[in-house]
């Protein structure tokens, strides 16, 4: 009886209890294995380590990036891949939906009283990612280390980090649902979510104008680094965009998120099981 | 040797099964190749002929790195993996079985998936990028045909180093922190991430004289005419050494393997 009634009153909150409770269990898991689980994060974050270098010996050739300075370049680079690095540690195993269609480990899941995107999520859940998330955050402390701050630009920040996180969430969850169509089409997402976080590591201003547009309005990633941190530096939209689109960060994360949950529900809408 | 080409064709049809799969991967190089382009169009704007290349070639590799990638297995796979999976559940016990070398079977076999990904996931970025962007075409038919040579030595490059990975399943429970990393090095010091002729001083050394460099790197300079005469050959043999080297390191893994395996009595 009481189990029926906390499953009645399974609010926001409850789901995300839920949550830490099924990622808690993932993560104990790893642990037993503590070797592996550290070198694998320790593997993550010097991997992406390298791309940061990358960007550094770019800069050993040249002083601007289309227009844009070390340190600005830097700031780019930590907030989107701080985003990608949040995203990716909560989707845990959606990228992977097309397999679980295959096993029928998804047929299993429908038969459980709660949502299945929220079992999906916590599923394998791995804090691998902390390598990648905690090298962004180095780099952005660098990058921040530049920047004027100012109580606004600290809210601006943190709403950053939150947004861009919650966007290329949308994202994965998003381009995830098409393995509900196709079940060996998956690197597909790889050009939105990778390709994304790829392209907003480089100032816009090195792509061609249809390029920046078709990122505010149609993939709204420009919004999880690009206009905020245009706010943080202090910089005019070198488009000529008007400023208030540099606040617009949670408007993009909401709507992003919201597309992201109608996808995913007529995807499982459309699920057949492959009956085996 | 007949019984190579076999598992090499088998290889080859097993992977051009999926087109889906072909098809996105397509559609997914060529949103990368887009993105690189124009970071390096702007690179090179900014400062014309950094490491000796120019806008061209620098584009150029680009595309020839999007082409390469599956093809050399830059982001890892290919029958090394099956191998890997392999050793994890003991069935490597019967390949071990078998009349044949287990290394030239899995070989062929990455041979085999790798002349599939040249075809699908090697021509079509590439064309893509020749209708897209302005790109450098082999200045003669001699490099031309030492880039061709230079490919299949690039694979089996590739293979041996993603051998050795695999193998080290025969030890660690658990291989997958050392793949990770051993892909987060080829990515980077195959020039991939950025054309290894832009790494300064020590660094630049370093990487170029590291077998990922013949990954990519050295198939790409072929194609680019950075090379005359005798340096050509000089840069095949570059990878040939690193391949005799690497393949003798595969056989001793292998061996000590094989008897920690009989020790085991499975």
């Amino acid at each position: 009886m009481a189990e029926i009634q906390a499953e009645d009153s399974l609010s926001a909150r409850g789901h995300v209890g839920m949550y830490a409770a099924i990622a808690g269990l993932w993560v104990r898991a790893a642990w037993v294995y503590r070797t592996s689980f550290v070198t694998l994060v320790v593997a993550n974050g010097l991997i992406t380590g390298l791309d940061a270098v990358a960007i550094w010996i770019m800069f050993s050739q040249l002083d601007l990036l289309g227009g844009f300075a070390l340190h600005e370049v830097a700031l780019l680079y930590g907030a989107s891949s701080l985003g990608l690095g949040i995203a990716d540690t909560l989707i845990g195993s959606v990228e992977r939906i097309g397999e679980y269609i295959r096993t029928g480990r998804l047929d299993q899941m429908l038969t459980k009283p709660l949502p299945l995107l929220l079992q999906v999520c916590a599923d394998q859940f791995t804090l691998r990612r902390l390598g990648r998330i905690t090298q962004a955050a180095v780099v952005f402390a660098w990058a921040a280390a530049y920047v004027d701050w100012t109580p606004a630009r600290v809210g601006v920040a943190v709403v950053m980090v939150v947004s861009g996180g919650a966007i290329f969430f949308g994202l994965f969850v998003t381009f995830s649902c098409i393995q509900f169509l196709t079940k060996d089409a998956t690197e597909f997402a790889n050009a939105f979510t990778y390709g994304g976080a790829t392209l907003t590591q480089y100032p816009l201003t090195i792509f061609p104008r249809e390029v920046m547009r078709s990122l505010t309005f149609v993939v709204p990633v420009a919004f999880v680094n690009w206009y905020p941190c245009l706010y943080l530096l202090g910089r005019d939209d070198p488009f000529g965009l008007p400023g208030w689109l540099q606040l617009c960060s949670p408007v993009a994360a909401v709507a992003m998120v919201g597309v992201a949950l109608l996808t995913w529900r007529a995807g499982v809408r459309r699920y057949t099981s492959t009956g085996s | 040797m007949s019984l190579h080409v076999a598992v090499a064709t088998r290889a080859f049809r097993r992977y051009s099964t999926y087109r889906a799969a072909t098809l996105a991967g397509i559609f997914t190089n060529s949103v990368f190749g887009v993105i690189y382009s124009y970071a390096y169009l702007a690179l090179w704007a900014a400062n014309p002929d950094a490491g000796g290349y120019d806008a061209v070639d620098a584009v150029t590799f680009v595309w020839l790195g999007q082409a390469l990638l599956m093809t050399v297995a830059l982001f890892g796979g290919g029958s090394t993996e099956d191998l890997a999976e392999r050793i994890r559940t003991g069935d490597v016990a019967i390949d071990l079985y078998r009349p044949v070398g287990l290394i030239g079977w899995y070989l062929a076999s990455d041979l085999g998936r790798a002349a599939y990904h040249l075809l699908s996931r090697g021509l079509a970025p590439l064309a893509v990028g020749l209708l897209l962007f302005d790109l450098t075409l082999p200045v003669s038919p001699l490099h031309a045909l030492a880039f061709v040579v230079s490919l299949p030595l690039a694979v089996t490059l590739s293979f041996t180093v993603r051998f050795l990975v695999a193998c080290s399943a025969f030890w660690l429970l658990d291989s997958s922190g050392l793949r990770v990393l051993s892909l987060g090095f080829a990515l980077f010091f195959s020039g991939m991430t950025l054309p290894l002729v832009l790494f300064p001083g020590w660094l630049g050394t370093v990487a170029e004289a590291m077998p990922f460099a013949g990954f990519l790197q050295v198939p790409a300079d072929l194609w680019l005419g950075r090379h005359e005469g005798v340096d050509i050959l000089a840069r095949l043999g570059f990878q040939v050494g690193w391949i005799v080297v690497l393949l003798a390191a595969c056989a001793l893994v292998l061996r000590a393997a094989t008897r920690k395996v009989v020790l085991q009595g499975g």
